[in-house]
């Protein structure tokens, strides 16, 4: 067993936990933080994206030790009050999403592609995003809405 | 996901301690997306796992005659680092391709050496820059370059008491052109069906030097020698690179697998290494890369 502090959507925590629990794990039930979904289990699909220290990373393949000290973002962090994210809001206003079970693993890592390259062209956003699978969208729709917030443009 | 305890050494010291204490009951993990996985097959199961991430100064990228990265240093930092484009661009050209943006956050160059998956992209690479890594242990400090460190399928010279704490890539010759080549005919972000690392240097108009190294091509990261002496000393000419490019079905031994039988992979070995030897000799012409 290990004692964990990392900070998880701005806040400071601290657990226990077996030495061998996942972070994906530790987000979902220590935490209840269930945004984050599990696909594939081995760090292929991206549905697990979260944000460890300023870094995309797939949730499903770390040790929830390697996170101690951290700073962890999850979609449950995006949201300030009752605002959204603009991307959480691009998404709504450009149909980024049909079935939304690898979404917020799309808006994490978009977040990450945002807050290092805030005006990405399209083949730079096709470079980072390809690693987020989603079987329902064709992903032109994921594109548009992670470049109407990265322009600042929402629908009306 | 089995048991095991999960230690954190606070500096190298600490972690050679670790290490010589449990022996190959002990496991490293920097990033852990190799290691991860298998352990989650149940194919490792280490009753202890040394965890890296604390360790400071593991992560720097230095210039100083070449280039001496960090074993910590992830492939993310890598293929960022400006010094590493110009005069290196191999390697961040390679780091670029591996996998997805997740995995190189995570992926550190030191543990790909180690993990010696033959499927990897960086170890032909790193071949083909005559690159060096450095080991150490409580018993000292040794350096092996890194086409001799694979010894067979996920197996290296590292033995259970070393650590790899930095990759040493000299100076490249001047009038040498590089490049990797991954053919993904399935998806973007899956392991290469071949790979190939190439560099060309030449010397008024001949190929004074060359590099061949491939991926995915038998149960080790590969280096083509019978490729590069088949081209010293020769022109750059189609014939010649078609002619050289051929006798690398003499030394793949490809595992087949879902993205295809071993003669097709031996095939696209020999197609690859022709079109990535064309490819280093005109980015040589042009001024090296």
């Amino acid at each position: 067993m290990k004692r964990i502090s990392p900070h998880v959507n701005g806040q400071q925590i601290s657990r226990e936990i077996p030495d061998n629990r996942l972070l994906v794990d530790f987000i979902r039930y220590d935490l209840g933080l269930t945004g984050t979904k599990e696909g594939c289990s081995v760090g292929a699909c991206g549905a697990c994206t979260v944000i460890l220290d300023g870094q995309p990373i797939s949730s499903c393949i770390t040790l929830a030790v390697m996170a101690d000290g951290g700073e962890v973002t999850t979609i449950e962090g995006l949201a300030k009050d009752d605002r959204l994210h603009p991307l959480q809001q691009a998404f709504l206003d450009y149909g980024g999403f049909q079935c939304g079970i690898c979404t917020p693993g799309q808006i994490m890592a978009a977040k990450a592609l945002l807050d290092n390259n805030a005006h990405p062209s399209e083949d730079e956003i096709k470079a980072w995003m390809m690693g987020n699978l989603c079987r329902c969208t064709g992903y032109y729709k994921i594109i548009e809405s992670i470049q109407a917030a990265a322009h600042g443009k929402l629908a009306p | 996901m089995i048991s095991f305890t999960y230690v954190e050494p606070r500096d190298v010291g600490e972690v050679l301690e670790t290490l010589a204490r449990h022996g190959d009951e002990a496991k490293l993990i920097a990033g852990g997306t190799g290691l991860i996985n298998l352990m989650k097959q149940n194919l490792v199961q280490p009753a202890y796992l040394v965890g890296l991430h604390r360790i400071r100064g593991l992560d720097s990228i230095k210039s100083a005659s070449g280039l001496a990265i960090g074993a910590f240093c992830t492939l993310r930092k890598i293929e960022s680092t400006t010094v590493v484009d110009s005069g290196f661009s191999l390697l961040a050209e390679t780091c670029r391709q591996v996998a997805t943006i997740r995995i190189r956050s995570m992926a550190t160059i030191g543990g790909a050496l180690a993990h010696a998956d033959p499927y990897q992209d960086t170890p032909p690479a790193l071949m083909v820059l005559d690159a060096m890594v450095r080991l150490r242990s409580q018993k000292g400090t040794r350096e092996v370059p890194v086409s001799e460190l694979f010894t067979g399928y996920y197996e290296t010279v590292i033995q259970p008491d070393e650590l790899v704490t930095e990759v040493f890539i000299p100076e490249q010759p001047s009038g040498s052109g590089s490049v990797f080549i991954k053919f993904l005919p399935q998806t973007h972000d899956d392991y290469a069906t071949v790979a190939v690392a190439a560099r060309v240097t030449l010397r008024n108009e001949r190929i004074g030097d060359a590099r061949v190294a491939l991926g995915a091509a038998a149960s080790t990261p590969l280096r083509a020698k019978v490729v590069e002496e088949a081209l010293r000393g020769q022109a750059p000419t189609p014939d010649v690179l078609r002619d050289a490019a051929a006798l690398v079905a003499s030394v793949v031994d490809p595992i087949p697998d879902f993205r295809g039988s071993a003669n097709y992979k031996r095939d696209m070995a020999v197609v690859f290494v022709r079109r990535a030897l064309a490819q280093a000799v005109m980015r040589a012409r042009a001024g090296g890369a």
